[in-house]
């Protein structure tokens, strides 16, 4: 038990590798599974550690920190496991099926060697408490994430990738030339022990300079607006699996960075005093949820629709940590776990349509409401989410996000939340009005959706329901987490 | 003048940075905006080396004769950020080889208008 911190981030890492060397699909999905399912079994027993004692502190080899690398799950880090090995629990049940369809037989291995290694990479972000560990966790993420992308079936998804490769490359050696600066100016990559040297010297330009790279890499990531060129077709083209895995998962941890190396290791006096960044974060979250729905309407592509969307739930995410506020932090990493259970729900169930008609646009999913009646439900119920109607797990966060916003009386974005639900309203009403209210096409595909996909998708819709009605779990973590961040005693 | 020429490292990363940026953003072509990438991640790494060098050291090999020794930890560092950099290269390599065999074309001008014309004919596009 004492060696979880470390087995969560190898077992995926080895599983990968042996998956090769078997080289058989229906065994490399079991062993996927198996490993996701003790992933999920591992955060949810550090979670559990984390009501008892602070912070677990894993140093590797025994070499003891700052001098070695050290592992540290705090309540942040815990929030981000669950949701990542939650997500990938329920995405390698639904693969089976999905990928034996989408992906030709001679790369299925393949496909799920790479789709543990993003999971391994996105795990290693989250936990680690060395900074150059994350530049190193990220690149192992995103490169199996661009092998993802260029399976899907569609041509463009190479050229989708491609782009996705220059822009993350990009980004991730901006983190690295921004963990150089702090480094040459400090001694140390510990970011425990570089919170505690960088105010001795954060009024210099090197600091303001790694601040600037740092937040700018991870802002790429992340698909902040005016960054966020390659998701959409990034979405849209990849296989159901990995659009799902990646849309409830992916750009949260791009995010969790900008938290950790932000509000951990710059700490929020020079994040939010020295530098204006909680100003910059309004001004850029506030455009990034109106440009991202906004753009989301215009979409004849559903997958194409749910990736602006993406982008414009990003933008609720940075405006609430730019209000800089605890009821802030609080709204924005509730947001981050019920956006991941929103958009789970949503491209698992756009996954199924997927699987039936191959394709994604809007127009042939004409009246599917009455022949994949369970499929459309959980879309129904996912939809409803991200619009925030009271009584699922997007209306909690929205009300803590706009209960904030009114005690910073910023009132006017207040108000810009509920003209963005309105937009939502009208992107998920039109898949929902095509879906209900027009006549099925000809010619209806005759091909029966798997169960292992539908229980996938429903755990995801159910959990939606179950998150918005008792929110003990999520609001505890969140809670606990900012008030780790900004230090208040629990 | 000593400010040019002391800082000549750093000159050249910059130069070498910018001009690695500015391939990878002015160039259609999609293998010269790898070589692009490349330049501009061998920047990033002759900058940590140069972090690594103090006045008077020596390489870090423990001797009698100094005790001023350059700090060699960017360089294990960099050694890591080189091997990432490889694997960039060659994911990147061999998406090209797959974009030229889908689009027969390593143009971005032309897989744009293929990318368009792609919208109004679903047939062409499928590559399995």
């Amino acid at each position: 038990m004492t060696h979880l911190p470390v087995l969560i981030v190898v077992a995926p890492l080895l599983a990968a590798a042996l998956i090769v060397l078997l080289n058989n699909r229906k065994v490399a999905w079991l062993i996927t599974l198996l490993t996701s399912l003790f992933c999920f079994y591992a955060s949810v027993s550090m979670l559990e550690i984390l009501q008892e004692v602070d912070v677990i502190s894993y140093t590797l080899g025994g070499w003891k920190a700052p001098f070695g690398i050290e592992l540290r799950i705090d309540a942040l880090s815990a929030l981000m496991l669950l949701i990542l090995t939650g997500s990938a629990l329920l995405v390698s049940i639904y693969a089976l099926k999905s990928v034996e369809k989408e992906i030709p037989d001679k790369n299925q291995v393949l496909f799920y060697t790479a789709l543990l290694m993003v999971l391994a990479g996105l795990i290693g972000i989250s936990i680690t408490g060395d900074a150059f560990n994350v530049f190193v966790f990220l690149e192992i993420s995103s490169l199996s994430t661009y092998a993802l992308i260029s399976l899907g079936r569609d041509r463009r998804a190479l050229h989708a990738s491609y782009q996705y490769l220059m822009m993350g490359t990009i980004g991730a050696t901006f983190i690295l030339i921004g963990i150089g600066f702090m480094y040459v100016m400090t001694g140390t990559l510990n970011i425990q022990d570089l919170s505690q040297r960088l105010p001795a010297v954060a009024d210099t330009n090197a600091i303001r300079a790694a601040f600037a790279f740092i937040t700018i890499g991870a802002g790429i990531k992340a698909a902040m607006l005016p960054l966020h060129q390659w998701l959409p077709n990034a979405y849209t083209y990849s296989p159901s699996v990995v659009s799902t895995f990646l849309a409830a998962t992916a750009t949260k941890v791009a995010v969790y960075v900008m938290i950790r190396f932000e509000l951990s290791l710059f700490g929020i006096e020079f994040s939010f005093l020295q530098i204006p960044f909680d100003k910059i974060l309004v001004i850029l979250g506030t455009i990034g949820i109106l440009g991202g729905s906004i753009y989301a309407v215009y979409q004849n592509n559903v997958k194409r629709m749910l990736a602006y969307s993406s982008i414009a739930q990003i933008g609720y995410i940075l405006l609430a940590i730019g209000l800089a506020s605890q009821a802030g932090f609080t709204a924005a990493l509730l947001h981050i776990f019920n956006h991941a259970l929103i958009k789970g729900t949503l491209f698992m169930a756009l996954g199924i349509v997927f699987f039936r008609f191959a394709s994604a646009e809007l127009s042939i999913m004409a009246g599917i409401g009455k022949t994949m009646p369970l499929t459309m439900a959980a879309f129904t119920i996912g939809g409803l989410s991200l619009i925030g109607i009271p009584g699922t797990a997007g209306f909690v966060s929205k009300w803590y996000l706009v209960t904030a916003l009114l005690d910073a009386s910023l009132w006017p974005l207040a108000l810009l939340i509920l003209v963005a639900s309105v937009l939502t309203l009208i992107y998920v009403g039109r898949v929902i009005e095509v879906a209900y209210f027009r006549p099925t096409l000809k010619g209806e595909s005759q091909l029966k959706v798997p169960k292992t996909m539908l229980i996938a998708l429903w755990i995801f819709a159910l959990s939606n329901i179950y998150f918005g009605l008792n929110s003990d779990i999520s609001m505890g973590v969140s809670t606990l987490a900012v008030n780790q961040l900004i230090g208040v005693a629990s | 003048m000593n400010e040019l020429l002391g800082h000549v490292n750093y000159w050249i990363v910059i130069f070498l940075m910018m001009m690695g940026l500015y391939m990878v953003i002015a160039s259609s072509n999609l293998i010269k905006k790898l070589i692009g990438i490349s330049v501009f991640q061998a920047s990033v790494f002759i900058l940590y080396i140069t972090f690594g060098k103090i006045t008077e050291g020596s390489p870090p090999i423990i001797t009698d004769n100094t005790d001023v020794y350059s700090n060699p930890l960017p360089h294990v560092l960099i050694l890591t950020a080189i091997v990432v950099g490889v694997a960039t290269t060659s994911v990147g390599l061999a998406l090209i080889v797959r974009i030229q065999e889908a689009y027969g074309s390593l143009d971005e001008d032309d897989i744009h208008d293929i990318n368009d014309n792609d919208d109004f004919d679903i047939k062409s596009r499928s590559i399995t």
